[in-house]
């Protein structure tokens, strides 16, 4: 071993940390011998080193607290996760109902044209105006003349209240009445039990022409139909009366004039 | 017990030891080390097979006291030797003992972060210079380099401290 590598600090700190590859050791050990200076700073190295490891120790000896645990930990987590799946599951099943509501939204929702929709626009109107106990009606029965001409006016179209008094409905006046698909007539009529009927008329964007459909929805029954283009519902609360030999007489009277 | 339990805790201690002396605060540090474990449980499928459990959790301690001190630097906080220092002398079994313990501590205080990581992982927590690279993600020579330096300012430290304990070791 006629050549060998200087020592270099690495080796020095190496040695140190009892590192250093055996073929090294001797020659940094040598080398410590004729260098005092570098083996009294390794002294002092190793001492500091001795005073921080007695230092810290009490640290490393002390008994984990609880929360350092990893079973505990481990635990914890298992059951966070848990309660996120759960949150993810109950978010996914919101999803899936807002979803499914949306595509199920023609199953439930009232059609928004059509003959269907005039059929539900009647009822809805029975239940706010016809069946108002104190004032049915904007126009009553004596100043039918003046309810014709509004509403015929408003409607684009020539409309008049039928004479339903065969079928054992007096006619209590009329008005204006509002739906998703432009104004309606509604005229309003009163049977023998003071049951209310109503027949509601508008123009139809739809469905012009439609034979008579029956509807039934919050305890009101309508039939509705439609002929060139003006649509039709009689609409009554349910089982007063058979409603179709009415509109059947509304048919007529509305086809004649 | 599972494999990640036989690996991971028998490294607590050692955790614990250099949390304290990073941060210098016992609850903070428990703490510190608390994530470490949250996160080495989380992450555990996601190490490397060949990697050693041991210098995984060191880096990730490591990592999260370091953006920790970063956030704390930021907010202008710096940690509260006194109270420190208390916290450690009460563990020490006798005063003298516990003012030289003092002494190499907030000699290491002085240090600038990367020397006291690297002395503290190679000298106290025992890892490999090339362990101590994979923790500190920096290459081998800078290990070697920082260790020289970091031991040399470390001992002018404790020289600076020096007369301090000799007059008292006088007194006695």
């Amino acid at each position: 071993m006629t050549v060998e590598r200087p020592i270099s600090e690495d080796d020095l700190q190496a040695f140190l940390d009892g590192v250093l590859e055996e073929s090294r050791r001797d020659a940094v050990a040598r080398y410590l011998d004729v260098h005092p200076e570098a083996k009294a700073r390794l002294v002092t190295y190793r001492e500091q080193g001795e005073a921080l490891r007695e230092a810290l120790a009490p640290l490393a000896d002390q008994p984990l607290p609880a929360e350092l645990s990893l079973n505990a930990l481990i635990e914890r987590r298992r059951k966070s996760l848990a309660g996120r799946r759960q949150i993810a599951a109950v978010a996914a099943f919101l999803c899936i109902g807002g979803l499914s509501g949306w595509f199920a939204r023609d199953a439930v929702s009232p059609p928004a044209h059509g003959i269907q929709a005039l059929g539900r626009e009647a009822i809805d109107n029975y239940r706010v105006y016809a069946a108002d106990t104190d004032r049915p009606v904007e126009l009553a029965s004596d100043q039918r003349g003046t309810l014709t001409r509004w509403v015929s006016e408003r409607l684009d179209t020539p409309v008049q209240a039928p004479d339903l008094q065969a079928a054992g409905y007096r006619f209590l006046g009329g008005r204006l009445v509002t739906t998703p698909n432009g104004p309606a007539a509604l005229f309003v009529y009163e049977g023998p039990a003071t049951d209310r009927l109503a027949v509601m008329m508008r123009p139809m964007q739809i469905d012009k022409n439609r034979s008579m459909s029956e509807q039934s929805y919050g305890g009101l029954d309508g039939v509705t139909w439609s002929r060139d283009g003006l649509g039709f519902s009689v609409v009554a609360p349910r089982a007063s009366s058979d409603l179709r030999p009415v509109a059947e007489d509304v048919r007529r009277q509305l086809s004649i004039s | 017990m599972t494999d990640m339990g036989k690996l991971i805790e028998p490294v607590i201690p050692g955790l614990r030891r250099y949390a304290n002396a990073l941060v210098r605060d016992p609850a903070e540090a428990d703490d510190l080390v608390q994530d470490c474990l949250e996160r080495a449980v989380a992450r555990w499928g996601q190490r490397r097979a060949d990697g050693d459990t041991r210098s995984w959790l060191y880096a990730i301690l490591h990592n999260l006291a370091v953006n920790r001190w970063r956030a704390l630097r930021r907010r202008g906080v710096m940690a509260p030797i006194q109270a420190v220092d208390q916290a450690f002398l009460s563990v020490a079994p006798a005063q003298e003992h516990g003012l030289a313990r003092a002494d190499v501590l907030r000699a290491l205080d002085r240090l600038p972060d990367e020397y006291r990581a690297v002395i503290l992982l190679v000298t106290v927590e025992g890892l490999s210079y090339a362990e101590t690279a994979r923790v500190l993600d920096v290459p081998l020579g800078t290990i070697m380099s920082r260790l020289s330096r970091g031991r040399a300012r470390l001992a002018s430290e404790m020289a600076e401290g020096a007369p301090v304990r000799t007059h008292l070791r006088r007194v006695k």
